[in-house]
C-alpha cells in the first residue's frame, strides 16, 4: 500500500520575464539596432531558442526545490496563495510544462483536470463534444460509448444533447465539461481550481464527485482554495507559498496553519499590554482563544466535535454590569448571536473568564470568524466593547456519515447545520381532504 | 502494481527524439481532432462543403480567363481549364493545409495550455482535414475530365504517391511554421504572401515545360510541389516529364523538410505552453 505513485525531487521552474533593453546612445545606433534585431531574433528561432532569449535576462522561479512523495491511494491538497507555484507544480506534473531543475517519478496513468471542458468547441453539439473532450483527456472510443449515458445523465443535458455547445448557458457547458472529467478512470488523478467556476450548487455537486473519487483509492493531487474542501476530501495537505514548499503534513494542521496566515487572526488573540487592549469604560479585553476538548488551541475544527471558547477580560471598577455576546459570522452573514443569558456584576475589579460551549454539529463546512461584544442594557444603555473577527477558523465534515449530513455529500445551503431528528417514514391512511 | 506506466519529468536539453509509441496510443485523438476540423470548417455557412469545389473552381476560372485566353499560356495540348484544374486540386490541398496548420497551434492555444497530448497531432490534423476536400475537388476533376473527354490512363494508379508527397510537404513546412508562429505572430502576416509566392513559383498556371535548361529544371525541383505539379499532370493527363530527377530532388526535399520539421517543433514542444 505504501508504494510510490508520486516522487517530487527537487523540482523547480524558472520563467523568463521582462526584457533587458539594449541601451541606444544615439539615432543611429537605435537604427542600426532595430535593423539588427530581426536577424538576431530570426537567427534564435531557427536555433529553437525560447522567445527573444537574447533579451530577456530576468529570471522568475515560479517554483524551486520541490520534494515530496505521493503513497498509492493518497489524496493530497495542495493550498497556497496565488501565484504560490500550485498551478505550476500541476502543469509540471501533467507534462504541460518543462521543469527547468530536479524532477518527478509517475507511476500509474495520469488524468489532468485543470480546467473543465477543454477543446470543447462552441459549434459542435453537446454528444460531439462528450466525445472530442473525452478524447483529449485520453479517454479511449470505447470506453466514451460505454459512459456516454452516464456522462449525459451527470451534466444533466439530456434533452440539449444533439444542441450546439454555444446555445448551452455557461451552467451547462461547465457541467457537461465536469461530467466527462469526472467520468475518467485514471490512477492518479491531477485536479486545479476546477470548483471555482459554477453556483455553488454545482461547486458542491463537484466536490460530491470528488469525494467518491478519493474513496476508490485512487490517488489524487487536489489543489483548491476552498479550505473546508481541503479538510474534508484531503488526509495530507502541502502548503505553497512563493514557489518554496514551506509546510507538508495532516491536512487538518496545514490547513490550519494556513488558516491563521491568511486570515491574520488565529484561534487564540490576546493583547500583552492593557493599554492596547479593546474595551472602555473599565473593560479591557485580554484574551480570546478556542480550543478543543483537550485544550489545545485549534481554527480548524470537525464539525461532529464540541469546542469551548474561553474569553479572558478585565475590570478595572468594582460592580461593573455587561454582559458578553459573540457574533459568529461566516459568508459575509451573520451565522447566529450567542450571548450571555443575564448582565453580571462584578463585585471586584481583576481578571476574569468566561467558557462558551459550542456543541458539536452546530457549524455547516464553512470558514467562520468571531466578533465579540460587550454591553449593558438595562439601565443605562453602555457598550464596553465591539472587537470584530477577533478569531477565525475553519469547519470540515470527515464525511464519516454520521453528521447532519448522513450519507449525502453534496452541496447543503445554509451558515449552521444541526444535527436533527428524522423519523423514519410510515404507512399512512389516504388523507381525508384528498378528493 | 508494478505493471503500471512509468513515467520520468525531467528537463530535456536540445532535441528530442520523436516518441513514436506515444503517437500510436494517442491515434484516436488525431482520429477526433480531424473529425473536429471538417465538422467545424463549413459550420454556419450557406454553401457549406461546396466551397471545397469551389475555392478550385474559381481559381480555375479565373486563371482560365487571364493566363488561358488573354495571356494565351501554353497548356501542353491539353484544354486549359482541364490543365490548370489539374494542378489546382493538389496546390489547394496544400496552401490551405500550411495555412491551417501554420495557424494551428495558436488557434488550439488553450488546449495546449491545459492538457498533455502529443502537440504535433494539431497541425497533422489540420492537414489531414483537408483530404476530404481534396476527394471532393478530385471527384470534380473527373467529371470534367469526361466532359472534355479526356480519361486517365493505368498511371492514375500513381497519383496517391504525388498526394502523399503534397501532404509530407505541407506538414513538413506546416510543422516548422506551426511552431514558429506559436513565438512569432509574425508568420500569420507572412502566410498569405508566402502561400502567394509559391503558387507563382510553382507550375500550376503554366507548363513546366517552359523551363527548358535541365539544370534550372532540376533547380525548379527544389520547390517539392513541382514535383507534385508534375506528377498529378503526368498521372491523370499523361502530359509533362515522366517522373525523372527533378521527381527525386522534391521528394528529397520534402522529406528534408519533414525531418527537420519535426525536429524543430520537437525542440520547441516544451516551451508551447509558456508562450501560447
Amino acid at each position: 500500500m505504501s508504494q510510490t505513485a508520486i516522487r517530487v525531487i527537487q523540482l523547480g521552474k524558472n520563467y523568463r520575464i521582462g526584457a533587458r533593453q539594449n541601451k541606444a546612445d544615439t539615432l543611429r545606433d537605435l537604427i542600426t539596432q532595430s535593423a539588427r534585431a530581426p536577424f538576431r531574433r530570426a537567427k534564435g528561432v531557427l536555433s529553437g531558442e525560447a522567445y527573444g532569449a537574447a533579451d530577456l535576462h530576468t529570471t522568475f522561479l515560479a517554483l524551486h526545490d520541490v520534494s515530496f512523495e505521493v503513497p498509492f491511494g493518497e489524496v493530497v491538497g495542495i493550498i497556497g496563495h496565488n501565484g504560490a507555484g500550485k498551478s505550476t507544480l500541476l502543469k509540471i506534473l501533467s507534462r504541460i510544462t518543462e521543469p527547468s531543475e530536479g524532477f518527478a517519478e509517475i507511476y500509474g496513468r495520469v488524468g489532468a483536470l485543470l480546467e473543465v471542458g477543454t477543446g470543447f468547441n462552441p459549434e459542435l453539439t453537446g454528444r460531439e463534444n462528450i466525445y472530442l473532450n473525452a478524447a483529449i483527456l485520453g479517454m479511449k472510443r470505447a470506453e466514451i460509448s460505454r459512459k456516454f449515458d452516464e456522462i449525459v445523465a451527470f451534466a444533466e443535458v439530456e434533452q440539449f444533447i444533439d444542441t450546439p455547445v454555444k446555445h448551452y448557458s455557461s451552467g451547462m457547458a461547465l457541467r457537461l465539461g465536469f461530467a466527462v472529467a469526472a467520468h475518467l478512470e485514471p490512477e492518479i488523478l491531477i485536479v486545479d481550481e476546477v470548483l471555482a467556476v459554477g453556483d455553488l450548487a454545482f461547486q458542491k455537486k463537484c466536490l460530491g464527485k470528488m469525494q467518491d473519487v478519493s474513496m476508490t483509492g485512487r490517488t489524487v493531487l487536489f489543489v483548491s482554495h476552498n479550505m473546508p474542501a481541503v479538510t474534508s476530501l484531503c488526509s495530507r495537505a502541502i502548503w505553497l507559498q512563493k514557489g518554496n514548499l514551506i509546510a507538508d503534513g495532516p491536512s487538518i494542521e496545514i490547513v490550519g496553519q494556513y488558516t491563521q496566515k491568511t486570515l491574520a487572526t488565529a484561534s487564540v488573540k490576546y493583547w500583552d499590554n492593557l493599554e492596547n487592549s479593546p474595551g472602555q469604560d473599565g473593560f479591557k479585553l485580554i484574551a480570546v482563544s478556542l480550543v478543543n476538548e483537550h485544550a489545545q488551541p485549534t481554527s480548524v475544527i470537525n464539525v461532529e466535535c464540541p469546542y469551548y471558547l474561553n474569553i479572558v477580560y478585565h475590570v478595572a471598577r468594582p460592580d461593573l454590569t455587561f454582559r458578553i455576546s459573540a457574533i459568529f459570522n461566516s459568508q459575509g452573514s451573520t451565522a447566529f448571536t450567542s450571548i450571555q443569558p443575564n448582565e453580571t456584576i462584578h463585585p471586584q475589579s481583576g481578571f476574569y473568564t468566561t467558557t462558551l460551549e459550542i456543541p458539536n454539529n452546530l457549524f455547516s463546512e464553512s470558514t467562520y470568524s468571531l466578533d465579540i461584544s460587550v454591553f449593558a442594557s438595562r439601565g443605562k444603555k453602555q457598550h464596553y466593547c465591539r472587537e470584530k473577527e477577533v478569531v477565525a477558523f475553519q469547519v470540515y465534515d470527515q464525511m464519516l456519515g454520521t453528521s447532519a449530513r448522513g450519507d449525502y455529500v453534496e452541496g447543503m445551503l445554509g451558515l449552521v447545520r444541526p444535527l436533527l431528528h428524522w423519523q423514519p417514514p410510515q404507512p399512512s391512511a389516504s388523507p381525508s381532504f384528498l378528493k | 502494481m508494478s505493471n503500471l506506466p512509468f513515467l520520468r519529468i525531467a528537463p530535456t536539453k536540445g532535441y528530442i527524439r520523436l516518441n513514436i509509441g506515444e503517437l500510436w496510443e494517442f491515434r484516436e485523438l488525431l482520429y477526433f481532432l480531424v473529425w473536429r476540423d471538417i465538422k467545424v470548417r463549413y459550420k454556419q455557412t450557406i454553401l457549406g462543403v461546396l466551397w471545397a469545389i469551389l475555392q478550385p473552381f474559381t481559381t480555375m476560372v479565373v486563371f482560365s480567363l487571364f493566363f488561358g485566353n488573354l495571356a494565351q499560356i501554353p497548356s501542353d495540348g491539353i484544354p486549359y481549364p482541364i490543365f490548370s484544374f489539374v494542378a489546382l486540386v493538389p496546390w489547394v490541398f496544400f496552401a490551405n493545409g500550411l495555412n491551417n496548420s501554420a495557424n494551428s497551434l495558436v488557434q488550439n492555444a488553450n488546449m495546449i495550455k491545459k492538457i498533455y497530448f502529443p502537440r504535433l497531432l494539431i497541425p497533422t490534423a489540420s492537414s489531414l482535414a483537408g483530404v476530404l476536400d481534396l476527394v471532393l475537388a478530385l471527384l470534380v476533376l473527373f467529371g470534367m475530365m469526361a466532359a472534355y473527354g479526356i480519361f486517365p490512363t493505368i498511371r492514375v494508379i500513381f497519383l496517391p504517391l504525388f498526394f502523399v508527397l503534397a501532404l509530407v510537404t505541407a506538414l513538413g513546412v506546416g510543422f516548422w511554421l506551426s511552431a514558429m508562429n506559436l513565438q512569432f505572430r509574425d508568420i500569420k502576416y507572412v502566410m498569405s504572401f508566402l502561400t502567394q509566392l509559391w503558387l507563382f513559383a510553382t507550375p500550376v498556371a503554366y507548363p513546366a515545360s517552359l523551363i527548358k535548361n535541365p539544370t534550372v529544371r532540376l533547380l525548379y525541383g527544389l520547390n517539392p510541389m513541382t514535383g507534385v505539379v508534375e506528377g498529378f499532370r503526368w498521372s491523370l493527363l499523361d502530359i509533362g516529364n515522366s517522373p525523372d530527377a527533378l521527381l527525386i530532388v522534391s521528394a528529397g526535399v520534402s522529406l528534408f523538410l519533414f525531418v527537420s520539421g519535426i525536429a524543430y517543433f520537437r525542440r520547441l514542444e516544451k516551451t508551447f505552453a509558456d508562450v501560447a
